[in-house]
């Protein structure tokens, strides 16, 4: 199983000092946060996509890049990539060779977007975003698997011979989790292609995506992908974890209290109960965790988010060793043992080449000398027709 | 043949006991007795707004509905006919009234045959209820019945009110026993809009057929 923590990337003001940190510092503060998921043993580290104050990740796989490029085993992903204002050929291009960078150490998370005002400056509206999501994915598909693309949609000016460069490292696209907690479309889409499915597991009542979880399993073998318990499903969450479960409480109420989304709301103690937040000593953050399975199966991947709220780096660092050293080795051996055997692996890029190669050659795609054009002529790379 | 109506009565009152409360309980215990005498018997459970306050507050700001609207919310699914009360503030109905059905899925209470009353101080209110609250009962596809009830201080020496009590009551017993609300749900449920998990939790069929559907297994 495969452990990390996703990010908003919201810049909030840290409601015990007083600071709001700058876009410079907070962008420099999520750079240590990374190498330190790494140095700490979690296996995933995840950025959201926003394109509106006060957050700070317009531009996903500059920062993912860079991230790679200062770690070793760490794999870099979106929570969430936006399928519906990017354009698809940009995702292509961009993940692709991201991909390359990084040698593998990625994938990335598709969503909608929510916020209404964004839709717009993009040249699309919110009312749209379903069917922009499912047809511009369609489209992604075909980019990443088809060296010649010919194309044409509802929303997008059509494609006439185009190749989407580079090609997937290995010629095997990148892994895709489709993220969304109530639309049966999106759960329908991530089983036709056989991709990955996410919860972001934050809000509950939890009986909405414990259905469309199971919706998913369904349909992903269904569509003949391998078993229901094989199907590929990550979850969110989030804590706050200190030694003793008080200090927790005391030290993490006035960022709850203040938090985006839900701050200014609900009991932090009943939100607790109420939903998957875990503000306690790791003993407990594991404890609520380990329940996770029993509502919605074996699954993949448990990311936590734990920089928000305006959280300050030094606290945030210090969350990040007792995630990774006091919970997570934990979780990672009774998530393990509890395991159906049926269970599929966690997807990496050696484990998915294995899958798609065997012990076979692995193709990589090299062009034909420049001919000014794709349309004209037989392929554009010298192993295919 | 003796039918069992769940009534629910949603109070907006804030003292103990209120107006707005002790309006809403007259209706309901009319409507049980109108009903009794058609052999029919009513089960009824109040829903106190007041003590959903910090939930309803909270769901409006943080879309998170604790356990106890959660719990309101599944006692309304159940209802075969609703009575709706509330004082009137500042010439309109409290904002905790309103707030709780704003909370509402769109589809939870379709076709549910409704009584809508409301108190003030004063008469001048006295259409908050036809000119206000019908449009939110309307807009949540519910049918109020005909009499709208209202009770300023001077209407409770008033023999009159008791006579629109009466009038409301049998309104209400009519429409929980014609059946209207299951013809609509059952014949014509899918044709009003809905989303995944609607309807409090309950509307979760999903039509493989759609065109998004096609679209989303590839657009074939």
């Amino acid at each position: 199983m495969q452990f990390g923590i996703f990010s908003v990337s919201d810049i909030t003001r840290d409601p015990v000092s007083g600071e709001t940190p700058s876009e410079a510092e907070r962008i420099d503060a999520i750079v240590q946060i990374a190498e330190k998921a790494e140095e700490v043993g979690l296996d995933v580290f995840a950025i959201g996509e926003h394109h509106n104050p006060p957050f700070f990740s317009s531009a996903p796989t500059t920062l993912l890049s860079h991230i790679a490029a200062k770690t070793k085993n760490l794999i870099v992903s979106t929570a969430t990539t936006l399928i519906t204002t990017n354009d698809p050929v940009r995702i292509a291009e961009e993940y692709a060779m991201l991909q390359h960078l990084s040698k593998g150490r990625m994938d990335l998370m598709l969503g909608r977007g929510n916020t209404a005002p964004v839709y717009p400056w993009f040249g699309a509206e919110i009312r749209q975003s379903l069917p922009l999501a499912l047809e511009n994915y369609n489209l992604l598909h075909r980019l990443w698997r088809e060296d010649v693309v010919d194309w044409e949609g509802k929303f997008r000016t059509p494609l006439q011979g185009f190749t989407s460069t580079p090609r997937p490292l290995d010629d095997l696209p990148p892994f895709v989790w489709h993220g969304s907690i109530r639309t049966p479309e999106i759960a329908e889409q991530a089983a036709f292609y056989g991709d990955g499915f996410f919860a972001n597991n934050i809000f509950w009542p939890k009986e909405h995506y414990m259905r469309l979880i199971q919706f998913y399993r369904q349909r992903y073998a269904h569509y003949g992908h391998g078993t229901e318990k094989q199907a590929i499903v990550g979850l969110g969450g989030q804590a706050y974890i200190a030694k003793r479960s008080q200090d927790a409480l005391n030290e993490f109420r006035p960022y709850f209290n203040e938090a985006p989304v839900y701050g200014h709301g609900p009991r932090m103690e009943d939100f607790m109960e109420q939903t998957p937040l875990s503000v306690g000593s790791p003993q407990e953050v594991i404890d609520k965790t380990l329940t996770f399975r029993e509502h919605f199966g074996d699954y993949q991947r448990q990311m936590f988010l734990m920089d928000h709220a305006g959280l300050p780096l030094k606290m945030v660092l210090n969350q990040l060793d007792l995630l990774g050293e006091e919970v997570v080795p934990v979780l990672r051996k009774e998530m393990e043992a509890r395991q159906d055997l049926e269970t599929a692996k966690p997807p990496t890029h050696a484990g998915r080449v294995q899958d798609k190669y065997g012990d076979g050659p692995v193709r990589q795609p090299k062009p034909n000398a420049n001919r000014g054009d794709n349309v004209t002529g037989g392929s554009p790379y010298q192993d295919s027709q | 043949m003796g039918q069992n109506f769940q009534l629910v009565v949603v109070s907006a009152g804030t003292s103990d006991p209120s107006s707005t409360r002790l309006l809403a309980d007259r209706v309901a215990g009319r409507v049980t007795t109108l009903a009794g005498k058609r052999a029919q018997t009513v089960g009824t459970t109040v829903i106190e707004l007041r003590e959903l306050a910090t939930e309803i507050a909270n769901a409006l700001v943080s879309n998170h509905i604790g356990p106890k609207l959660q719990k309101a919310i599944a006692t309304l699914r159940h209802a075969d006919g609703i009575v709706a009360s509330t004082p009137v503030y500042k010439a309109g109905a409290s904002g905790l009234f309103t707030s709780f059905f704003q909370i509402l899925d769109n589809d939870l209470l379709i076709a549910k045959p409704a009584v809508l009353a409301a108190t003030a101080g004063t008469a001048r209110h006295a259409l908050v209820v036809d000119d206000q609250m019908r449009g939110l009962f309307a807009y949540l596809r519910t049918v109020v019945v005909p009499t709208a009830l209202f009770a300023s201080t001077e209407d409770w020496q008033d023999n009159g009110l008791n006579k629109r009590i009466d009038r409301a009551a049998l309104e209400l017993v009519a429409l929980m026993t014609s059946g209207f609300e299951k013809t609509v749900r059952d014949e014509s449920w899918g044709s009003y809009q809905h989303e995944y998990g609607s309807a409090g939790g309950t509307e979760l069929t999903i039509d493989l057929d759609s065109d998004l559907m096609r679209l989303a297994a590839g657009g074939a």
